[in-house]
């Protein structure tokens, strides 16, 4: 009976630990199938390079990724961009030395810049720190193969607007189906065609959201490849040691037991 | 050290003669991994290994994550970030520290019911559940101080909340509370003391743990019948016992891999799955998050603290008896308090002579209830605090006390318990269809 109840504990328990996380008023998070979701789950390479441009081109006017090191563009698992590249990308933006007492071109081993603006958040680990699935309507162990919906949610509110607009003390509100209570301060960044990119791909407005979003839970997560590697490989090697455990306990314990053991 | 007649260590080399009688801490070690132990033990038994792992993985990565955290307000929250994106390994250390704290909780809560299950708190034990019961209240304390050391908006408002508990002290609460603080508010002074006690409080418990088991030791363990090992000669204690080495330690190790490969997994693919996303925000003494939710070990006793409100009579009697001394929120901070001194005291609340909730028949209904009460309750402590979940945490936290204040005393009296085997070499026997020696 003990056996059957912490089992049932052990189901009720995970279905309540997802709703800990009840978010109030959220509004709607549209599901999309990223190449990073699940343990096997890959970053795109060309993808975040694209999201990278979307992110210079349009977000970087008024938002900073401030955690983010610049060289981290290089990494593996990551946009992987040349050398060359990633100096000449950190060499677009100037920053404060106090050694030089003047402003110098960044270097990769400089961060991004910060925000612009000061209502603007920083995006370094907004797609962390937004969940669209991790409230009590979507909860529970599927975020294994779903993802939390963070990306998703920087999707969802990148494509959610509706046109409508606002004005309250002197402040307009753009109305938008994802942000919780429906009505959001920042002006609509993406409309499609924003930027023009390099590979050809398509650059509608929902192409450009989804490129944007997949950068941003990049930076959000920059070793969630590395991570899920180890955790494949901690899980392969864990079970094979669980395996060789159990029959290890089980030849040692049939003496014990009165049982003849085959092996 | 056990009180069950057992083989003792005898030094035989020159060496082993030498160091025994300067030091006996060869016949110590051999007499702790050799004890007898309940041959008829089952899986139940295995999660004080896997605690003895959490709290060694927790102070490991601890003292790695050290090294590269910066306890300033200003810094904090950046710290971690450099943890994760430039310290080699970093990101793993602390997903596995992140999540070590929810499996340690996980396995404690899985120890507590099993000991509440068995009646291992019963005489001869009432030793060992006070001390894991201390033990569980400072694994509350410093996985809510670590908590607030990331400085991110549910360690600062989370901190607030609960510190302000404190401040609901009639009198002196308001001072306790800025002590506690170090200051008017959650500030700098704060995470520094947090931090240097979220690094003491790990090794007291380690020190508690060499108490907790150097009591079940003198006891010897409980086993799944409550019965306990003949005592009258080596060979009758050896009928129902078997050596802790080789045993125990196979099928112990057998369980805790099982239970780590559940772990890496949800370390591997899905490390924030148990975290809450507004701790990746900096804390903003500004702005207060729209739901403030502790981490999901703390729910049942959250759910307790919030269920009594002023218009609940309890309330309302206690707060006009005491003139308004005893308002809500005292009263909700005594209740949280006292749900958990209801469980250190169940020694004595227990009148049943019976040890084992296998033999006892109404028990077993009243124990399964337990067991949804805190579930629901975990449930209603996540959910905003208005109606339905409001009257659902009261009618869970009535419970509570009810089981143990109520129910098991009178159910000791009232029950008529089944008879439990003779001895443990019977039910073992039994259990593998084996005659009888």
């Amino acid at each position: 009976m003990l056996k059957k109840l912490s089992i049932a504990a052990l189901a009720a328990l995970s279905f309540s630990a997802g709703g800990a996380m009840a978010a109030g008023g959220a509004g709607h998070i549209e599901d999309i199938n990223f190449s990073f979701e699940g343990p096997f789950g890959k970053f795109d390479q060309n993808q975040l390079q694209r999201g990278l441009q979307v992110y210079t081109e349009v977000c970087s006017a008024c938002h900073g990724l401030k955690y983010v090191p610049l060289r981290t563009l290089a990494d593996e698992g990551g946009p992987h961009l040349p050398e060359d590249q990633v100096r000449a990308y950190a060499a677009q933006f100037d920053i404060f030395d106090p050694e030089l007492d003047d402003d110098r071109p960044r270097a990769p081993t400089d961060h991004f810049r910060e925000s612009g603006l000061a209502e603007a958040p920083d995006l370094s680990l907004m797609a962390k720190a937004r969940a669209g699935f991790h409230g009590p309507q979507g909860t529970g162990i599927n975020q294994l193969v779903k993802g939390m919906g963070g990306a998703e949610y920087i999707y969802s509110l990148l494509a959610g607007y509706t046109g409508e607009e606002k004005e309250e003390a002197g402040t307009t509100f753009y109305e938008n189906t994802a942000f919780p209570g429906g009505w959001i301060a920042m002006a609509p960044p993406l409309y499609g065609e924003d930027v023009e990119y390099a590979d050809g791909h398509s650059n509608s407005l929902h192409h450009e959201a989804e490129d944007v979003s997949a950068f941003l839970m990049w930076t959000a997560e920059p070793k969630m490849m590395a991570r899920q590697r180890a955790g494949l490989t901690g899980v392969l090697f864990l079970t094979l040691l669980s395996v060789l455990l159990y029959l290890t306990n089980k030849k040692l314990w049939a003496p014990i037991k009165g049982k003849k053991l085959n092996l | 050290m056990s009180g069950i007649p057992h083989d003792h260590y005898e030094p035989k080399s020159k060496p082993t003669k030498w160091v025994e009688s300067r030091l006996p801490i060869i016949g110590l070690l051999y007499d702790t991994l050799m004890i007898p132990t309940p041959k008829n033990l089952n899986w139940l038994w295995i999660w004080g290994i896997v605690l003895a792992f959490c709290l060694a993985l927790q102070i490991v990565t601890g003292i790695v994550l050290v090294m590269h955290y910066t306890p300033h307000v200003d810094l904090a929250f950046a710290s971690v970030e450099h943890i994760m994106r430039n310290v080699n390994g970093g990101h793993m250390i602390r997903y596995l520290h992140m999540n070590g704290a929810s499996l340690f909780f996980f396995a404690v809560y899985i120890h507590i019911f099993r000991g509440l299950y068995y009646g291992s708190y019963k005489a001869p034990r009432e030793i060992t559940w006070i001390v894991g019961m201390i033990i569980y209240l400072l694994m509350m304390a410093a996985g809510f101080m670590g908590y607030v050391l990331p400085w991110g908006q549910m360690s600062f408002w989370g901190a607030t909340v609960i510190t302000g508990l404190f401040g609901a002290i009639p009198f002196i609460g308001e001072p306790i509370q800025t002590w506690l603080l170090g200051g008017p508010a959650v500030d700098n002074a704060t995470l520094n003391r947090f931090f240097s006690l979220h690094y003491l409080v790990p090794f007291v418990i380690a020190a508690l743990v060499i108490v907790h088991i150097w009591a079940f030791h003198t006891t010897g363990n409980n086993n799944p019948t409550g019965v306990d090992v003949r005592k009258g000669s080596k060979e009758e204690a050896q009928k129902d016992t078997l050596p802790f080495w080789p045993y125990f330690v196979i099928k112990d190790l057998v369980g805790l891999a099982i239970v780590v490969t559940i772990f890496f997994a949800i370390v591997g693919f899905m490390p924030n799955y148990l975290g809450h996303p507004d701790n990746y925000i900096e804390a903003n003494p500004l702005a207060t998050p729209a739901h403030i939710v502790p981490e999901w070990y703390f729910l049942p006793f959250y759910a307790i603290l919030r269920a009594f409100t002023a218009d609940v009579w309890v309330v309302m009697g206690a707060s006009w008896i005491t003139g308004g001394i005893i308002d809500a929120k005292f009263f909700g901070v005594l209740a949280m308090f006292g749900a958990i001194i209801a469980m250190a005291l169940v020694p004595w609340l227990d009148t049943s002579r019976v040890r084992s909730g296998r033999y006892r028949p109404m028990f077993k209904w009243w124990y399964a209830l337990l067991v949804v009460d805190f579930i629901v309750l975990m449930w209603a402590g996540a959910m905003p605090a208005e109606p339905p979940y409001s009257t659902i945490s009261l009618i869970g936290a009535t419970y509570w006390f009810a089981y143990f204040f109520v129910i098991l005393p009178i159910l000791g009296v009232i029950e008529k318990p089944t008879t439990p085997p003779a001895t443990i070499e019977e039910d073992f026997n039994a259990h593998y269809g084996k005659p009888a020696e």
